[in-house]
């Protein structure tokens, strides 16, 4: 197994009374995609908020790099090399697409000259070379998922965290950015990913965790998590791992 | 706007005027335009570029105007320093400002009553203390000398105004074309978004409460160096805070050029209109309203974006009659 880049141990977080997620501990392996399914609403989006920074744990620790980085702002984690992209993407609606990813690449180009032309790299990686000087607010949604993953990758992040999206694009879409994806890792990009496409998760991740009600279920690679009667039961209901056994 | 080109243009141009004109009216209305376009100036970095919509200037116009009349009635200071510590003065209370309203996490509407607060608190203490000449006002000597910043000429006036304008305009292009500026924007569209991608919010809008600040805060300076005379109303007064938001919104928020078209235009439709109807009080703010409403809902860039709008119609119109023919 390679090095952890990412190491949650026990991360809990209350509101209120609601423990979204509790006791999670999980690893991101170096160099690796690792990917963190479960059904709706088991707080996947919540434990990227947690490890991003965007929320403070309750309880537990997140290690980056061999550093203690549990509670830290978004922007200090994002200076370590930790970027996310939104379930919801959030482009800067009145820049260009060109504007949009230049405000990543200023993390670690202070130029204007410098995070223009590293702007322009990333726009080529991900196929929005054509689009640079459109508004982000014209882009279709595979654009706007691109984009989102442009400015993540601007930042130029030794981990990435991909929050669906892969999310409402068709077919022959996901089949263009699963390559895309695959070409991050392979130039040493660490990739946690939470996704709802099977078939991208299944021919991507390497190592999967299975997170329902706030908890860590099953965890292991995508062909052991995805015949785990456990899993099937959190996403189909309980008893389905049975009949799904006894169906011809 | 690619280039200092077009600033140098402009500053050009507008420092010709003394020389052709003569008539103090005239020169007296431009130095009061060139003014409220210096106070719209700094408004335009922390609303227009940065978003947060101050409703409250006037916190940072009556600070500069206040100290530069204090230091040099009270304590004697020379007037270029006094002035100088009036901007300076400017950017401490932008950080104090800044510092209270961002830390709380406060946004939109929150920091527009949170400014509008401040500079009411400042309007009632700075009529009620002794320092600031409580109801009465400050009155400066007058003492036409370089060295104490005082000119017999309008046309000096005119020309100092003309040279803050200046710097300001090339402190915003500089922001507008930094890191800073990149941050500063991408802070005012989508403030999640820019801290996942590193942007430390609250520094960056601190550093724009600053510039703002300052920028601001010259322009009381100059108030107070041109009129010789501040009181609560004139330094914390709404009718400032009110005309340093107008101006770059009417003339385009988060452009270079926006304040200095904005206050020209709004205060020469309102000299217009005092004239025309015999000086009706209050005229010139049903004039401001009107023009407000006219380009929030003509022309929601202001009118330097108006241009660009005008244009692609045109192109448009253009591209369907070749289509037609």
């Amino acid at each position: 197994m390679a090095e952890a880049l990412l190491t949650v141990e026990g991360v809990s977080r209350r509101f209120g009374g609601l423990l979204a997620v509790g006791a999670v501990s999980l690893i991101a392996a170096e160099g690796r995609i690792t990917a963190l399914i479960g059904p709706n609403g088991a707080g996947k989006t919540t434990m990227f908020a947690l490890i991003s920074g965007f929320l403070k744990p309750s309880d537990g620790s997140v290690r980056f790099g061999g550093d203690n980085v549990t509670g830290e702002p978004a922007h200090r984690l994002a200076r370590r090399g930790i970027a996310r992209t939104f379930q919801i993407v959030q482009p800067f609606a009145g820049l260009t697409v060109r504007e949009n990813i230049r405000v990543g690449a200023h993390l670690r180009h202070a130029g204007r000259a410098a995070a223009l032309a590293a702007a322009e790299a990333v726009a080529r990686e991900v196929g929005l070379a054509g689009l640079l000087d459109a508004p982000a607010d014209s882009l279709t949604v595979a654009g706007r998922k691109r984009l989102e993953l442009a400015k993540a990758l601007a930042t130029e992040p030794k981990l990435l965290l991909l929050d669906e999206v892969l999310a409402g694009l068709n077919p022959s879409e996901i089949r263009d950015i699963i390559p895309v994806i695959r070409g991050l890792r392979d130039r040493g990009i660490t990739i946690l990913m939470i996704e709802h496409v099977m078939q991208a998760v299944m021919s991507l991740a390497e190592h999967v965790y299975v997170l329902a009600e706030g908890r860590i279920i099953a965890t292991g690679t995508p062909a052991e998590v995805a015949c785990d009667p456990v899993v099937i039961e959190a996403y189909l209901g309980h008893g389905a791992a049975k009949r799904l056994a006894r169906a011809p | 706007m690619r280039s200092f080109v077009p600033i140098a243009i402009v500053v050009a141009a507008l420092a010709v005027v003394p020389l052709l004109v003569h008539s103090n009216v005239v020169l007296n209305f431009l130095v009061v335009a060139l003014m409220i376009a210096l106070a719209g100036q700094g408004w335009n970095i922390l609303g227009g570029y940065g978003g947060q919509y101050s409703f409250g200037h006037a916190i940072f116009f009556g600070t500069g105007a206040y100290v530069t009349a204090i230091l040099q009635v009270k304590f004697g200071v020379n007037a270029w320093l006094a002035f100088g510590t009036g901007i300076a003065a400017g950017a401490v209370v932008g950080v104090v400002v800044g510092w209270l309203a961002f830390r709380a996490g406060l946004r939109g509407s929150y920091f527009a009553l949170v400014t509008l607060a401040f500079a009411e608190v400042l309007r009632i203490l700075a009529s009620v203390t002794p320092i600031t000449g409580a109801g009465v006002g400050t009155l400066l000597k007058l003492d036409l000398r370089f060295a104490a910043l005082q000119f017999e000429s309008r046309a000096v006036f005119y020309w100092l105004i003309l040279a803050l304008v200046a710097v300001a305009l090339i402190v915003t292009y500089a922001v507008e074309r930094s890191r800073f500026g990149a941050w500063l924007t991408a802070v005012r569209e989508n403030e999640d978004a820019a801290r996942a991608l590193g942007v430390d919010a609250v520094a960056v809008k601190l550093g724009a409460m600053v510039i703002s600040g300052a920028i601001t805060a010259a322009a009381g300076c100059f108030y107070s160096q041109y009129f010789l005379f501040v009181d609560s109303h004139i330094a914390y007064g709404a009718w400032i805070s009110v005309e340093a938001l107008l101006t770059p919104i009417i003339g385009g928020a988060g452009t270079i050029f926006g304040p200095l078209v904005g206050a020209l235009v709004v205060k020469a439709l309102g000299e217009g209109a005092l004239l025309v109807t015999g000086q009706a009080p209050g005229l010139d703010l049903v004039v401001f309203g009107i023009v407000l409403i006219a380009v929030v809902g003509l022309a929601p860039r202001g009118l330097v974006g108006l241009r660009a709008q005008l244009a692609a119609r045109w192109r448009r119109a253009r591209a369907g009659e070749a289509s037609r023919g």
